[in-house]
């Protein structure tokens, strides 16, 4: 009788280990997630996402992750802003590649691994959303100049164009009779705001992979500029000569700017922006109207980018 | 057409209680729920625009009384006193809510919105003009007041549409929330032109044969 022998397993058939302990990591959030829907906690998709932290932090207290990813605008699954955490369980960020092309040297198609392998860090930024409402949160990416240096950007690239992805079996608010907006989503900057240090692309919020609603698996995140700048769930980079079409812009000009900056001295025409509530408060009487700050606090940084300019008529 | 069973005469003033009772519910809830932190995300928010949505859903129901007893021969009239005052209450509290709540008492930032964003300035000319209607809602104003009474109480049909068009323009995208009570809106209002060439044209119909002759001779 022939002893038994084990089959050999090709090493191609492997699976990593990345992605053995992920899935670990998948099942039992998800467990969570089915135990925390009740609660509106929903993040189904959310891995651990361990980085050390940066050096950016807010001396205020962050907004309870709850509230970070169960309060939301991301029309691609409704205006509610619950609408995001509830129409988003199938939507699949996995796998997903970002392509990086245009006015560039090296055009390239990353895939997500490849981003993830880039030094993370855990980034502590105010998001001030452009219905006078805003947050603290912990992201966690990398500086998107990290990602524009592997590209190389030729010497005439002046802006950087953004694209989210179009999935209307994934996403329900690109299907059906009353879609909000032109898809697919579309961001831009100019290549100095985009190379500057404070803008990421963010891969994770709380410690964890971003959960759908958030903008998974990848999005943009620019702290002095209103939230609608965040464009979420990017397939698509480019490099432009010209000032890239951005969504909002598109839809209400006289509404929103392509610059987008957090300014308390300008309005919006349908509401003052010299003040917002901050999220998370607890209740009516918790809940805080706070003054807005030029750039939301970031002009130290970032004011230098826009010397000389009427930021009135540049809104 | 089919008829309801008709409620006996009993219990139309307790039914009437009922309806402001049930019509207050929804404020009580979110009020409790709000106060003890148990509104997520934007509680304040939150709670404005259910009492907003909820004023409306009280206006399109005062302006449904009349179509609903002209079409479906059902006469709810007894209601729509109750229901108009609903109205009225949920635009105070919504008011007030946005005063106390949101603004927290700083009356140059409500001021400034009212004078500079045609969306409040709108919602605000709702609240002024809904005060004298709540004021003669009574049966004391509506004797004294006689013919006049009804040409004042068709404010109502600008109100609401001036709700409709509060809610639209508040939000950044107009969906089908905001079409829905557009076309309702638009759908009571223009019932008011149609409906007496309808109810003269109807009586005629259901009139014996040489009477409607006759009223079509005339």
């Amino acid at each position: 009788m022939p002893a038994y022998r084990p089959p050999r397993i090709a090493s191609s058939e492997i699976t990593p280990e990345g992605c053995f302990l992920s899935r670990r990591a998948f099942l039992a959030t998800t467990a969570g997630g089915l135990l925390a829907v009740g609660t509106g906690a929903a993040g189904a998709q959310a891995a651990a996402l361990p980085a050390p932290k940066g050096k950016y932090t807010v001396d205020e207290d962050l907004t309870p992750e709850a509230d970070v990813t169960g309060y939301n605008n991301f029309y691609e699954f409704g205006t509610g802003k619950a609408d995001p955490a509830a129409n988003s369980a199938a939507f699949k960020p996995t796998p997903w590649t970002v392509k990086v092309d245009g006015l560039v040297a090296k055009p390239k198609e990353f895939g997500l691994e490849e981003l993830l392998a880039l030094p993370l860090e855990e980034r502590i930024y105010r998001m001030r959303c452009v219905e006078a409402w805003s947050m603290v949160i912990p992201w966690t990416g990398f500086p998107l100049a990290a990602l524009l240096d592997k590209v190389e950007p030729l010497g005439n690239a002046k802006y950087v164009s953004f694209e989210t992805v179009v999935r209307p079996e994934q996403m329900p608010g690109q299907s059906g009779f009353f879609q909000p907006l032109p898809w697919p989503y579309r961001e831009g900057l100019r290549l100095d705001e985009a190379r500057h240090p404070l803008t990421i692309l963010s891969v994770g919020v709380y410690g964890k992979t971003l959960p759908n609603q958030n903008g998974a698996p990848i999005r943009l995140v620019t702290p002095w500029k209103y939230g609608f700048k965040g464009i979420k769930s990017i397939v698509r980079i480019s490099l432009t000569e010209t000032p890239p079409p951005s969504t909002w812009n598109l839809s209400a000009p006289n509404e929103y700017g392509f610059y987008a900056n957090v300014n308390p001295a300008v309005d919006h025409p349908r509401w003052s922006q010299a003040t917002e509530n901050r999220i998370g408060g607890g209740g009516f009487f918790g809940a805080n109207r706070r003054d807005t700050l030029p750039f939301n606090g970031y002009a130290d940084e970032v004011a230098g980018l826009y010397a000389g300019m009427d930021l009135k008529a540049n809104f | 057409m089919s008829k309801l069973p008709a409620l006996p005469k009993r219990f139309h003033s307790a039914s009437v209680w009922a309806l402001y009772g049930l019509g207050l519910c929804p404020a009580l809830v979110a009020f409790y729920l709000g106060a003890t932190g148990q509104l997520p995300g934007n509680p304040v928010k939150e709670f404005e625009h259910l009492l907003g949505i909820w004023a409306l859903r009280f206006l399109v129901a005062t302006l449904a009384i009349t179509p609903i007893r002209d079409l479906l021969g059902i006469n709810w009239l007894r209601y729509r006193r109750a229901l108009g005052l609903l109205a009225f209450y949920y635009v105070v509290m919504h008011f007030l809510a946005y005063f106390l709540l949101d603004q927290v008492l700083n009356i140059p930032a409500i001021i400034a919105d009212i004078a500079r964003r045609p969306f409040i300035t709108i919602g605000m000319a709702g609240l002024v003009m809904l005060i004298p209607l709540a004021l003669t809602s009574n049966n004391w104003s509506i004797r004294r007041l006689g013919s006049r009474w009804n040409q004042l109480h068709k404010l109502a049909y600008i109100i609401a549409a001036a709700g409709a068009l509060h809610f639209a323009m508040s939000v950044k995208v107009i969906g089908l929330e905001q079409m829905t009570y557009i076309a309702l809106v638009a759908s009571l209002l223009a019932w008011r032109l149609v409906r007496k060439p309808y109810l003269k044209r109807k009586r005629q119909a259901t009139a014996p044969r040489g009477r409607a002759k006759d009223a079509v001779a005339l």
